[in-house]
């Protein structure tokens, strides 16, 4: 019998890479290169309007807004988002930003008309149930920090971190301590924690690191005066490490009448295994987008809610619920408002829908998990990466250096962007700033083992390739993302910041 | 545990692989006095469909805008949201990526920013906006410090006619003195700022429309405030009204914020919301917040990237524009569908839609005995005199289901003045039945 | 013409004029932004006089020495690669009235500040 060999090819023909402008990869037009301002996809009635209320402040001027049916918007947006990299895709190793996994129950559970669909100002009889949420959250970080108080509206980390320098600077002015104008923070720290003290007036002092990349108690102290209001302190650190001389610190810090700002960015690493509150600290924000998985949403939106030592509870920033009841209005000591109602709502509820989903048991099962992934990437990179502070465990995150990769040609970022090539989201790079060419790696307790061999395999490929002298590929990398690396100095000189209508192409006629 | 890939037996090869016996010996740094010796005295893990069951009955104990007639406004507005916004934002690459801090991967999120920045600088009528901002109040009190950036002088005055809540975040923002000057509430409209300007003024804060409804003249405050070399901040709470009313970039504002969650998003009980920013091009350096920029890639494709970032903190630590390291993307996004699915044509079709609802409301509002309207101009939302304390006017109408609007007093509590006002709002969701129940109940509670 | 040279990578010229050494250029990366000094500024030596920015970082430009800014380099504005191209002539940034030559005793000469960067 003579075999047909003709007919439908089953091979996978040439190989290469889906590149930009593929049917897989779209190059996608800008919204105003689509639409125009004639287009809509919303139906609405023309309507008569009986009287003239607008007292001549009517709209002269164009507005120049394109339009887009609802099938064309459904295809822009879908194909631009496919250009993104999402935790729902990939793995995310990047160190301080806890890219966790976002569970859908939250997302059905915020969307829920009784949360989603109330107004801040409803009268106070009308929402019960949002109070008593509220109510709820604040119990849960209470308990899981052994603090007195928590002020739910900061709207991010950045927010909830000038909250609880502002309630530091009231409890300190309200004790005749107002001249205290200087806070100490470890280089290690990050770029916010200096921002935010010399947002508020305080001049900022620097507390070098040890050589393990941990903070010395005798450095504070020897930094410790009579003009110091706080130390702003990250633990566990930027470098991954649990500060050992932590409950001394605080201990100096207290004793010197100041107060211990604690950045609450890793909490991740310690939920339900130390409560802050044990170790001396007066505030500390928790980023409910890292910590309690609230989505990142491509940049936002955030929360940070503050929890607050006795001492500081009673300059809690207005509103907050007391016993089931919502006070709006500053009185004693309090803190005035910090935004218009009353914080991320959406975000509480999706919080309280993941901690109760994990309960305290799988909370502290979570941390573990992340500590044990973080080592776990440690130990299998750290035989060709470089580790700054060998000899001690780290904690949710794992830092090196860019030393071993002296002599290749290749620095951090090269090293990153072919990260990108692999499937891989590249690290944190360059932070902190205490080790040359930082590299950070948080994988979370969402990540599987048999992800992380994956991730850990494909690095330490690299790492030898890098070392075999091959570094074009880094330095042309990526090549195999939507777009090649970006020209940032273009971008920066001359600032192109939204879309200008070509002259060749005037506005259709009215 | 769902969300735990981990299962026993691979916890203990990956412990082996570290070279240590348990978890614990991972947490050996910590200070013996405080690590918990055992779990923390909250409820144990639950599953799904327990969870769901709980918020269930927790959303239920609330009175959704949308079980009943529905008139609160006050800086947060229930519109229609076209069913795709929430579709599309729900998407991964959209909820679940991160900051597009590696341009080359996240594509999606930086274009859709560059469109938005466009799509805000067109509305408001300015040069430039950045990515969001928290909110409108904070993007308030930023705006104030970058005024004070700009100009080198301090002194802030705040119209009577800006919401209360926002005077407020302003005040904890730069703290009460001599260089922060709040006008009493203005609930007739009247000009209260045009005479507090003098040389020490870096700005003068006007909204419009304003807390209580009125349109403010804004050329008018501009000229002002200008010749005396201070700016003009206009806050614009309702940014629906810019599809019918003059934009601020086109009477001389320098600085433009907004509560952007009328478009795209829900009410939330107050957030997260999303916070408009925009301003004059010769102002960029001194504008917080996020911007992204168009450039090309190294094979020339065009391309965005966040751009200026030496003015944010995570370059510039202690000498930073702000402390802002965020902004409102996935909030941003929906405002942004949901601006595009409108369009100029859409935009302008709701805002008449708006006004001719809210035109509807205050003729039926005129003819309620015992009630005066304190407005002569309004876009979507006015002010009623109802001649006795308003509190509880509007819990008696919230017992029978109707959400009537604002009672003043619980934003002044300290103003007399404005004990029997009212602030109510209509909007393209308005019905005629609605408006009609209202105004039924409202005769009934005032006799 | 004697040229001097800062720790800080600053230079200045006999006549007062400050800019940045081609070596701190070279470190720095593509210039992006340049805040310049107001003319008539009084300065004080190590005061920060002016802010150089690439993409990634900001770093501040401290006075050489004490005087008075009696120029600025306007072209910087629309040009601030100027002093990536030409760091010691078109890249210029500022010029200083300066109070007390003396004071130029106190900074390196160009051999020892090509020891300090080598």
């Amino acid at each position: 019998m003579s075999m047909n060999t003709q007919g439908r090819p089953t091979g996978t023909g040439t190989t290469g890479f889906a590149a930009a402008g593929s049917s897989l990869l779209p190059s996608e037009p800008l919204l105003f290169e689509i639409g125009d301002t004639e287009h809509s996809g919303v139906d609405l009635p023309d309507v008569e309007i009986g009287g003239d209320y607008l007292a001549g402040c009517e709209r002269q001027s164009p507005i120049d807004l394109a339009g887009l049916t609802e099938p064309e918007a459904l295809r822009h947006y879908v194909r631009l988002s496919r250009l993104n990299y999402s935790i729902d895709s990939g793995m995310y190793p990047l160190g301080s930003c806890t890219m966790k996994h976002n569970p859908r129950l939250n997302e059905k559970t915020a969307r829920l008309p009784g949360f989603a669909d109330i107004h801040p100002l409803a009268p106070v009889s009308t929402v019960q149930g949002a109070l008593a949420l509220m109510d709820e959250l604040a119990h849960w970080l209470m308990t899981l920090t052994n603090t007195a108080a928590v002020a739910l509206t900061p709207k991010a980390g950045a927010h909830g971190e000038m909250c609880g320098m502002m309630a530091i600077r009231a409890a300190q002015d309200a004790a005749g301590e107002g001249h205290r104008k200087v806070v100490l923070v470890p280089e290690s720290a990050h770029g916010t924690n200096p921002a935010t003290a010399a947002a508020l007036g305080y001049a900022v002092r620097s507390i070098p690191a040890r050589d393990d990349g941990t903070v010395d108690v005798e450095a504070v102290k020897a930094a410790l005066g009579p003009d110091v209001a706080a130390i702003m302190l990250t633990n566990p650190n930027t470098c991954g490490l649990f500060e050992p001389e932590v409950i001394e610190i605080a201990a100096a810090v207290h004793a010197a009448g100041a107060f211990f700002y604690c950045d609450g960015a890793n909490f991740n690493a310690i939920m339900g295994v130390v409560r802050p509150g044990d170790l001396g600290i007066d505030a500390m924000h928790i980023n409910l987008h890292k910590t309690f998985s609230t989505p990142h949403g491509g940049g936002g939106p955030g929360a940070g809610p503050v929890v607050l030592s006795a001492a500081l509870a009673p300059f809690a920033p207005v509103p907050f619920v007391r016993k089931g009841e919502l006070v709006e209005h500053a009185e004693g000591t309090h803190l005035g408002r910090i935004t218009a109602f009353h914080g991320q709502m959406g975000m509480y509820v999706r919080a309280l829908t993941y901690m109760m989903s994990h309960g305290g048991d799988g909370l502290a099962q979570a941390a573990k998990d992340a500590v044990l992934n973080a080592n776990y990437v440690r130990a299998r990179l750290g035989q060709v990466f470089s580790v700054p502070f060998p000899g001690q465990p780290v904690m949710h995150e794992a830092l090196f250096d860019d030393s071993f990769l002296a002599g290749t040609g290749v620095s951090t970022l090269d090293f990153a962007k072919a990260m990108i090539d692999e499937g891989f989201h590249p690290m944190t790079m360059y932070f902190p700033l205490v080790v040359h060419g930082a590299m950070l790696i948080e994988p979370t307790e969402s990540e599987s083992k048999q992800t992380l061999d994956t991730f850990c395999d494909t690095m330490l490929g690299l790492a030898h390739d890098a070392k075999a002298g091959n570094a074009a590929r880094f330095t042309a990398a990526p090549t195999r993302a939507p777009r090649r690396r970006l020209d940032e100095t273009r971008a920066a000189r001359s600032p192109v910041l939204k879309w200008e209508r070509p002259a060749e192409l005037p506005q259709a006629a009215e | 545990m769902r969300y735990l890939p981990h299962s026993d037996h691979e916890r203990a090869d990956m412990l082996s692989v570290i070279g240590v016996k348990t978890t614990a010996d991972l947490f050996a740094r910590v200070p013996k006095s405080a690590l918990l010796t055992e779990s923390v005295d909250l409820p144990g893990h639950s599953p799904e469909f327990l969870v769901e069951a709980h918020m269930q009955a927790l959303a239920g104990r609330n009175h959704a805008a949308g079980d009943g007639p529905f008139f609160i406004g006050a800086g947060a507005y229930r519109h229609h949201v076209p069913a795709s916004v929430d579709h599309l934002i729900q998407r991964s690459e959209w909820l679940t990526a991160y900051t597009p801090y590696q341009p080359e991967v996240s594509q999606g999120t930086l274009q859709m920013l560059f469109e938005f920045q466009t799509q805000v600088a067109s509305l408001t009528g300015m040069d430039v906006a950045n990515a969001s901002m928290y909110d409108g109040s904070t993007a308030t009190a930023e705006a104030v410090l970058m005024a004070r950036r700009l100009t080198r002088r301090n002194r802030i005055v705040l119209s009577g006619g800006l919401h209360p809540h926002y005077r407020d975040v302003v005040r904890t923002y730069v703290g009460d003195g001599p260089d922060l000057v709040c006008l009493k509430a203005s609930p007739e409209g009247q000009g209260d700022i045009l005479n507090r300007i003098d040389a020490e003024t870096a700005a003068i804060v006007v909204q419009t429309p304003d807390f209580y409804g009125h349109l403010r003249n804004l050329r008018a405050a501009a000229d002002a405030a200008h010749a005396a070399g201070a700016l003009l901040i206009v806050v614009v709470t309702e940014v629906v009204s810019l599809g019918l009313i003059e934009a601020p970039g086109a009477l001389g504002a320098d600085i433009v914020v907004c509560e952007g969650q009328s478009l795209g998003n829900a009410l939330n009980y107050g957030g997260p919301y999303v916070g408009l920013m925009a301003t004059r091009k010769e102002f960029i350096r001194q504008m917080p917040g996020r911007l992204c920029g168009e450039t090309v890639d190294a094979d020339g494709q065009r391309g965005f990237v966040l751009t200026l970032s030496t003015r944010e903190q995570h370059i510039r630590r202690e000498k930073a524009t702000s402390n802002i390291c965020t902004n409102a993307g996935l909030c941003a996004l929906a405002f942004s569908i949901h601006l595009s699915l409108l369009g100029e044509a859409g935009l302008r079709k709701l805002a008449r839609l708006n006004h001719a609802n809210a035109v509807g409301l205050a003729q039926a509002l005129s003819g309620v005995p015992g009630i005066r309207l304190l407005n002569r101009s309004f876009f979507n939302e006015m002010t009623i005199d109802v001649g006795q304390p308003a509190a509880p006017v509007i819990e008696r109408l919230a017992a029978r289901g109707i959400l009537a609007g604002v009672p003043v007093s619980r934003l002044e509590p300290g103003d007399g003045h404005v004990g029997s006002l009212i602030v109510l709002a209509a909007t393209e969701l308005t019905t005629k039945a609605d408006i009609a129940a209202l105004t039924e109940a409202l005769e009934e509670a005032l006799q | 013409m004697s040229v001097r040279f800062t720790k800080d990578h600053e230079y200045i010229t006999a006549d007062g004029t400050v800019g940045i050494t081609p070596y701190a250029q070279e470190q720095l990366g593509d210039i992006v932004f340049v805040e310049l000094p107001r003319p008539g500024q009084r300065l004080k030596q190590g005061d920060e006089a002016a802010v150089v920015e690439s993409v990634k970082a900001a770093s501040e430009i401290y006075a050489p020495v004490s005087g008075t800014v009696t120029a600025v380099n306007d072209a910087l504005t629309g040009d601030p690669g100027l002093i990536n191209a030409a760091p010691e002539t078109d890249g210029w940034i500022y010029r200083l009235a300066i109070d007390n030559p003396a004071e130029l005793d106190g900074l390196m000469d160009a051999a020892a500040y090509a020891k300090l960067t080598t």
